[in-house]
Parts: C-alpha cells; structure tokens; sequence
C-alpha cells in the first residue's frame, strides 16, 4: 500500500508531467508568427511547403526538442549537484562548471578545428569535468567544508577563470566572435534536430547514472558516517554522481551554451513536492527543469517581437531572483 | 595598538615599539609601513619603463628612463611621451583605483572576499558603459562628448544602481555577513546576462569593441582616459583616507564599533560610495579589470602585516599588479596582445581560490 506520502509524490509527478506536456505544446503553438491552431496541427503532419507548415517543423518543433532535452539535462544535474554538495545554492552555472564546458568546446572549436559535435561534446565533458574537480577541490580543502558561501566564491572565481581564457581565445578572431557572442547567451534557436539526436545518448546515459545514483545519494544526505555504516561506498557513489553531472551539464552546455538556474529552480521546486527523497527529487527536477526551459523560451519569443530574448537571458532574469530570495530568506543554511 | 588618551597621564605605548607623536594623534613606528610602500613604488616605476619599451619597435629600458628624464634621443622621448606612457600611466592610476575601492569595501565589510568585482558593482558599471557603446556608437567609435562624458557617465550610474540593489537587498544587519556575497553573485548574474544581450543586439564591429572593454584592456589608453581617473583619485583618496579612520573600531562588532563613537550608517554609506566612485572610474577608462579589487588589498594586507587593507599602500600594490599584468599580457603570448583584464582574471581567480581555502571561517549567514 502506497502511504500518504508516496500517493502526494505520484500526484506531484503526475502533475509536473502535464504542466510539461502543456509547455511543449504551447513551445510549439506560440511564437513570434501568430499561427491558428489549424495551421500548426497541419504543420505537424503534413510538409506541404507552406509558410506556416516550415514554421513548425523547421523552426518550432526542432528548438521544442532541444529546449525539452537541455531542460531534462540541467534540471537532473542541478539536483544530484545539490545532493551531493548538500547546498541549496549548487546549480551548474553558479558553480563555474558550464563554463569549464563552454571553455572546452570553444578550445576544440578554435584551437583544434572540430566541427562535429561528436569532437567537440567530449571537450566539454573535459572543461565540465576540470571545472567540477576545481571547485569541489576548494569546498573539500576548506575547513569547515564546503559551506553555500565558499561554493558560490569559489564558482565564481571558476566561472571568471574560464570566461577569461574563452574571451581570450576568440577576441581576435571574428567569425570566431561572431559564433561565440550567440553561444554565450544560452539559445536553443538555430539547432537542427539532427544534432539533437546526436546528443541525446549521452543526456540518456547522464540520466542512467543519476537514476542509479539517487539512493546512494538518499544515504549521503544523511552525513558521511551514516552512509558509510549503511553500506554505500563513498567513492564510487561520488565518482558516479560527478560523472552524471558531468554528462548532463557538458552535453547540455555544448547543445545550447551556458544556461543558468533551471537546475537551482527546478531542484527547489521538486524540493517542496517530494521532501527529501532525492529518487524523486531528481526525477522531478528533470520535469521541471524542462519545463522551465520551454516556458521561458516561449516567454522569450513572445516578449521582443518580431526578435526574441534568448532563454539564457530569460532564465537569469527569472533565475537569479529566486536565487537571491533564497539566499536572504533561507541564510543559506546547509541541507 | 595606537591609543591616544587624553584625559588620563600616562600614555599608552606598545613594548618594544618606538612611538610616533604628534599632537592628539600617536602611530607606532614600524619599518615595514615605510619600506613596503617604497619597494612596491619601485616594482611599479620598473613595471611602468619595461611597458614603454614595448611596442613596434622595442626601446631598452636604460633609453625609456633617459626619454621620461627628457633626455636622449629625440624620436624615443616623443615615442615614450606621446604614445607609449599614457598607456602606462592610465593602467597604473586604474590599478591605484581598484586596490584602493577593494580596500575600501574589505575593510568596511571586515570581509576579504568582499570586493566590487564580487558585489556586483564592476557589473553594474559594465552594463551602463556598454549601453552607452552599443546604442551611441556608430561603428565602434563613440566620439566627441559622447565618448568623454557619457561612458564615464554611464559606468557611473550602472555601478551605484549595481551598489544600491545589493545594499537592499542584502542589509539586515549590517553589511558584515556572508549574506551580502551570495547576493552580490546573484546580481552579478543578472547583470552579467544584460550584458550578453546587449552584446547580440551590437552591430559585430560594436561587439568586438564591448567585448574587447568587458575584458579590461588598455589598447586604446590615451591621455584623455587617463584624466577621469587621475581627477577622482585626486579628489577620494584623501576623503577615503579621512573617511576610513574608524576601521579601527570596525575590527570589533558593530556594537562595540557604535559604543567607541562611530557613526556606522552614515560612515558606511558615504565610504561604499567613494568605493563605488572609484569603481566606476577606473571601469570607464579601462573596462573591468577583473580580481584587482579583490587581490591587491589582501596582498597589500599580507606584506605590510596590518589588521585591516592599508589603503595607500593597497593602491600602490593595484597600480604595480596592473601595470604588470599588462606587461605580462602583451609580451608573454608572441604576437598577439591579450587584454590587460584577461591576466588579472588568470591571475586573480586561484587566488581567490587560495584565500578561499585559507579562510575557512567563511560562516554560512
């Protein structure tokens, strides 16, 4: 028998699932060209050429999907960051590590000259990877441990590190600067479905590890002692979970460029749902994350018509404040 | 211990430290307030005769110092004079600037990580300054009054909006909590997500120019980028020197600070200003110069030994540590000259991390 508590889970999930469901079809129904709904259910099963049928399958659909698979992907990592830093204020963009990514695949895009997003998704993994170690490095060496505050400064100083070495990699060159001022913004326009495909395998494995690495986690949480008198080994749970984040936020970073606060919102929200049980905290914070992302895309093409604000833009401008209500209500206490 | 008591006989002295006197005011005599200062004075007059020498045609540095002597060769003094030493001189007084804001904010809010760059306010003064190049430019150049009043200006009223969200937002009690940096990094977010846009919505000539000044660079330095920071140091660094004469009592808490007679809102309020104006200067001729804010006074802190940022000596060590990184910059990576700002950031970043691991005591409100 489910208990109380199991049955308010289900209908939490249940209920992200629709609002997610309701964010994909208006991602798709809405943009900075009013079509009717007819228009836009023709659009999706017939290619007959016509304006509003390219719309939708050549500009809405394709950034619908990656929108959804980026959101996926950062709100999962955002969750198993915080599990694992036990800090109400970890998200991959707060803690430098999108922008070890975005150092990662710039360096293999202007240095070395891989095109492909098979070459260039395992420099960010490497730039994520470098990125995470650095700043979990600072939070361990600390005393004290890794307190909100000393994760937030030594993110920023990776952040700062990495945005300097990337600027100074393509300010010389201008088609360089050209791609790299878009990227930076966090946009899921522009991208074709095919290469979303591309990076669905490794969003999916990122997914596999985190999923496996949640009741690992649930011990954790409870302090290092406890777990290790549970039975989880420490090291190959960490090592799992850094992996998963690793995946997640590399491939995210290198599909969209560096896009901040789905994971802090979406974790926080699951938070109030679920508790905290981190098997449904992250399965959670992956809904809501993606439906942050839709929403706030959608949001973006409909405030600046004809043009649009990019959904990195929009997500800052919605992220940020919660951040900060966070920090000044909560005193960023330890979880 | 410098006490001055002048009710009571006896004077108060610190063993085994000779005095210093002069009317109600005593100081101890430590060699070190001297010899430091002095020795980063010489660092930064090398710093500045290597920079000279750089450029199309490489001068030694026996020549530089004979050509600012007015001595020499002719075409070398006016090389030095005219084209090479503003830019010298506008990184050094840009530098002096910084470290003397971040000593400012450090010792105000008793808190090593605190500086401008952290609080947001380096941000702020970005965005009012590109605003002004993206939206008054045209092609990359922002010209006549424009360019003289309105980047100043703009970076002006960007920082002190950027200083007044994070003190609302942030002050409860006091500035002295951690609160105050998780605040600053959220507005930084913020700010720094206004400046991507404003980059995109640039014309691609406007963005390599943004993006050129967002990284702090002392390419196009000339005499007139220098003036606005000179006329501000000259003008704060005296009222930040009278201003910043209770951060003795701001050691202790701030109740034992309002007991020994300080007025704390309105000292705070009018010292974060003068660190916020200095800010704004130094980010309206060079761009943000990332981490010298933040570095140079704990450096200045680590070689002089003091409690608090010593703020001469904190300038000095900003105006060394800038003028180098620009030489760094321009001579260690062959032909291509990286902005001034990138090395500090390099530079800055795993420093902050070190004192980040150092300090450990970072509390959690």
């Amino acid at each position: 028998m489910a208990t109380e508590r199991t049955r308010k889970r289900r209908t939490a999930t249940a209920a992200l699932t629709g609002l997610l469901a309701l964010a994909v079809l208006l991602s798709i129904a809405l943009g900075a060209e009013p079509l009717t709904p007819g228009q836009v259910w023709h659009g999706l099963w017939h290619a007959s050429g016509s304006e509003g049928d390219v719309i939708v399958r050549s500009l809405r659909l394709p950034r619908t999907v990656t929108a959804l698979v980026a959101g996926v992907a950062l709100g999962a990592a955002g969750a198993l960051m915080q599990g694992h830093t036990r800090n109400p204020i970890a998200d991959p963009v707060v803690l430098g590590i999108s922008a070890g990514a975005g150092m990662g695949v710039v360096a293999s895009l202007f240095l070395i000259g891989v095109s492909s997003l098979y070459g260039y998704v395992w420099f960010g993994f490497l730039g994520a990877a470098l990125a995470g170690t650095l700043v979990y490095a600072v939070g361990a060496l600390t005393r004290g441990g890794a307190t909100p505050v000393t994760l937030a400064l030594a993110g920023a100083a990776a952040h700062a590190l990495f945005t300097a070495v990337t600027a100074g990699m393509v300010l010389f060159d201008r088609q360089a600067l050209e791609t790299y001022r878009f990227w930076t913004v966090g946009s899921v326009a522009g991208q074709p479905l095919e290469l979303t495909a591309k990076a669905l395998p490794f969003v999916l494995a990122g997914l596999v590890l985190a999923a496996l690495n949640t009741p690992g986690l649930n011990a954790l949480s409870l302090g290092e002692d406890v777990a290790r008198m549970l039975g989880v080994r420490i090291g190959p749970t960490r090592a799992v979970g850094m992996a998963a984040v690793t995946l997640l936020t590399g491939t995210a970073v290198a599909m969209c460029g560096p896009i901040g606060f789905v994971g802090l919102v979406g974790t926080h929200v699951a938070r109030y749902f679920s508790g905290p049980d981190y098997r449904w905290i992250v399965a959670q914070a992956a809904l809501i994350g993606a439906a942050l992302m839709l929403l706030a895309d959608t949001l973006g093409r409909l405030v600046a018509r004809p043009g649009e604000l990019q959904v990195g833009i929009m997500l800052a401008l919605i992220g940020a404040p919660v951040f900060i209500q966070l920090v000044r209500r909560r005193e960023a206490v330890r979880i | 211990m410098t006490t001055d008591v002048r009710t009571g006989r006896r004077k108060a002295v610190v063993p085994g430290r000779t005095p210093l006197r002069a009317g109600p005011v005593s100081a101890v005599w430590r060699p070190r307030t001297l010899l430091i200062p002095l020795l980063t004075l010489a660092v930064l007059l090398l710093g500045v005769l290597v920079n000279c020498g750089r450029g199309d045609i490489d001068i030694p540095v026996g020549d530089v110092a004979r050509a600012l002597l007015g001595m020499g060769d002719e075409t070398n003094r006016s090389v030095v004079t005219e084209l090479r030493l503003p830019r010298s001189v506008t990184g050094a007084l840009v530098g002096a600037a910084l470290g003397l804001a971040g000593a400012v904010v450090q010792g105000l809010a008793r808190n090593p990580l605190a500086s401008p760059d952290v609080l947001g306010i380096t941000a702020g003064s970005g965005v009012g300054a590109v605003t002004v190049i993206v939206f008054g430019g045209a092609y990359g150049g922002v010209g006549g009054s424009l360019g003289d009043i309105g980047i100043p200006a703009a970076a002006m009223a960007g920082g002190l909006v950027a200083a007044l969200l994070v003190y609302l937002l942030a002050v409860r009690r006091g500035l002295t909590g951690f609160r105050v940096l998780l605040v600053g990094v959220g507005v930084n977010a913020i700010l720094t997500s206004v400046l991507s846009w404003l980059l995109l919505k640039a014309d691609i000539v406007d963005a390599g120019r943004a993006l050129l000044w967002l990284n702090g660079s002392l390419n196009g330095a000339s005499w007139d980028t220098a003036q606005p920071v000179l006329w501000v140091l000259v003008v704060l660094l005296p009222v930040a020197l009278l201003l910043s004469f209770p951060f003795g009592a701001l050691v202790f808490d701030e109740d034992t600070a309002r007991g020994l007679g300080v007025r704390m809102t309105a000292t705070r309020v009018a010292l974060l200003f003068t660190a916020v104006l200095l800010t704004a200067a130094a980010t309206a001729s060079a761009g943000p110069v990332a981490f010298v804010a933040l570095a140079c006074p704990q450096l200045a802190v680590r070689l002089l030994r003091t409690g608090t940022p010593p703020l001469l000596a904190s300038a000095l060590v900003g105006a060394a540590v800038t003028v180098w990184a620009d030489v760094l910059g321009r001579t260690a990576f062959g032909a291509v000259e990286l902005p001034v700002g990138i090395l500090t950031a390099a530079l800055g970043a795993p420093y902050l991390l070190y004192l980040l691991i150092r300090s450990g005591r970072a509390r959690t409100s």
